[in-house]
């Protein structure tokens, strides 16, 4: 029970640390990015806990399809359900800082695209989910589709837009921040950071779950 | 083994005495060639070329997998699973609708390319991205269409479900065969072929080890 309110202690103090020191911390001012580099608190780590939440998605989808026991469907269904939360974020910040640094709020780039598909093919997890009507098949139709649509997610988001040409930092020759900034300042707000958001997207879910667990009894 | 080979041939021989359901799909590929071809006359750049090709065959296979499914009743298809197990009912239709898609693309590109000529530099690594991309869209369809058929067989959600995940193939596919009508070296193409590979045989694994969860519903 300590360590369940730890955790959320935790979760608020990264959050609120992320949030200011995110926008206060001195950056290194480098060309055309300037202060828009405070995005990798922002963007990076929402994508960060993104795949964080949808992996823990994607292991409570392969249990429910060993145990059967419904309530590792709902865990699936609700990680899945933050993870989007997070995808949003991630994609919206990254929309915004493409606007100052590329000139356009989207560019028809591997890297771009693959993000905006996967999170189509979440978004039809839902469909298909809304669309059973019996609770058991519901739960293992949806089972099989998250496990195939996760395998196709790690595709499209890790391996193919290293092999084609990209925009995006980290991809064709453009430098990742790890090469701009072995500025320590920058590291001491971009890990707390990835944990900050990893634990409140477990906070969101756990609540989510009870929600979900109240309306059933 | 025997069961899948028992299975497969059934489907051939079924066709065989059917030829309905197969020629309707071969029909529905020609005549969307055909209204492509009067609404588009002349397609001079390779890249439009090979989209268009890859958006018809993408259209007929959804038209192809999902009468498969729906031309056998419930019935037997619990029939057919008892008898010979899941793993080799899947692995089966995934080969049987592999091969069928591999014929019909075939009858595509000698079609489409006498309506519109294309100089095509590398022919064979060309043929490979057909069958390829093909018998990839296929095996993902095959698992897919039974996912949606779980929901009444509604071919919306089958599309919902399947194009974003079919997507990272179509991708790939679409870049090496234009690379093949450009004629870039085979060292480039390599690791499309790779990817290409691996995403057939990923597809192909997966729906046999999930399908045993979907089959009793």
């Amino acid at each position: 029970m300590k360590l369940h309110i730890a955790f959320k202690i935790l979760a608020i103090l990264l959050v609120f640390f992320t949030l200011s020191a995110g926008l206060l911390v001195d950056v290194p001012a480098l060309n055309i990015l300037n202060e828009t580099i405070r995005n990798l608190f922002f963007h990076v780590t929402s994508w960060f806990a993104m795949v964080f939440l949808f992996i823990a998605s994607f292991t409570y989808s392969i249990r429910y399809l060993r145990t059967g026991s419904p309530a590792d469907d709902l865990r699936a269904r609700v990680f899945v359900e933050t993870g989007m939360i997070f995808g949003a974020a991630g994609l919206v910040t990254g929309m915004l800082w493409a606007n100052f640094t590329w000139g356009s709020y989207w560019v028809p780039d591997p890297k771009l695209n693959g993000a905006a598909i996967a999170l189509l093919a979440y978004l039809a997890y839902g469909v298909l989910r809304n669309s059973l009507q019996d609770s058991i098949q519901r739960a293992k139709v949806s089972a099989v589709y998250n496990v195939f649509a996760f395998v196709m997610m790690v595709l499209f988001i890790f391996i193919l837009p290293r092999m084609t040409d990209s925009l995006h930092p980290g991809n064709g020759g453009n430098p990742a921040f790890s090469s701009y900034d072995l500025d320590d300042n920058m590291r001491l707000v971009f890990y707390p950071a990835i944990i900050g958001w990893i634990l409140l997207g477990l906070w969101m879910t756990e609540i989510r779950i009870r929600i979900a667990n109240l309306k059933k009894t | 083994m025997d069961k899948f080979l028992a299975i497969l041939t059934k489907e051939f021989k079924s066709d065989f005495r059917n030829p309905y359901i197969l020629g309707g799909a071969g029909l529905f590929l020609l005549s969307t060639l055909f209204v492509c071809y009067i609404t588009v006359k002349r397609i001079p750049n390779p890249s439009t070329w090979v989209a268009l090709y890859w958006i018809i065959i993408l259209f007929s296979a959804f038209n192809a997998v999902a009468k498969s499914f729906t031309s056998e009743s419930r019935e037997r298809m619990l029939y057919l699973y008892t008898l010979s197990g899941p793993g080799a009912f899947i692995a089966s239709k995934a080969v049987y609708h592999g091969i069928v898609m591999v014929l019909l693309s075939m009858v595509a590109v000698m079609v489409y390319s006498t309506f519109f000529q294309m100089l095509i530099a590398d022919t064979t690594l060309f043929y490979i991205s057909v069958v390829l991309g093909a018998s990839g869209i296929a095996i993902i369809l095959s698992l897919l269409s039974t996912i949606a058929s779980k929901a009444g067989n509604n071919l919306t959600l089958m599309a919902i479900l399947a194009l974003p995940i079919l997507l990272p193939l179509m991708m790939v596919s679409t870049t090496l065969m234009k690379n093949a009508i450009d004629g870039i070296a085979l060292s480039v193409q390599l690791k499309y072929l790779f990817v290409l590979g691996g995403l057939n045989v990923v597809s192909f694994a997966l729906s046999v080890v999930l399908f045993p969860y979907l089959w009793r519903e």
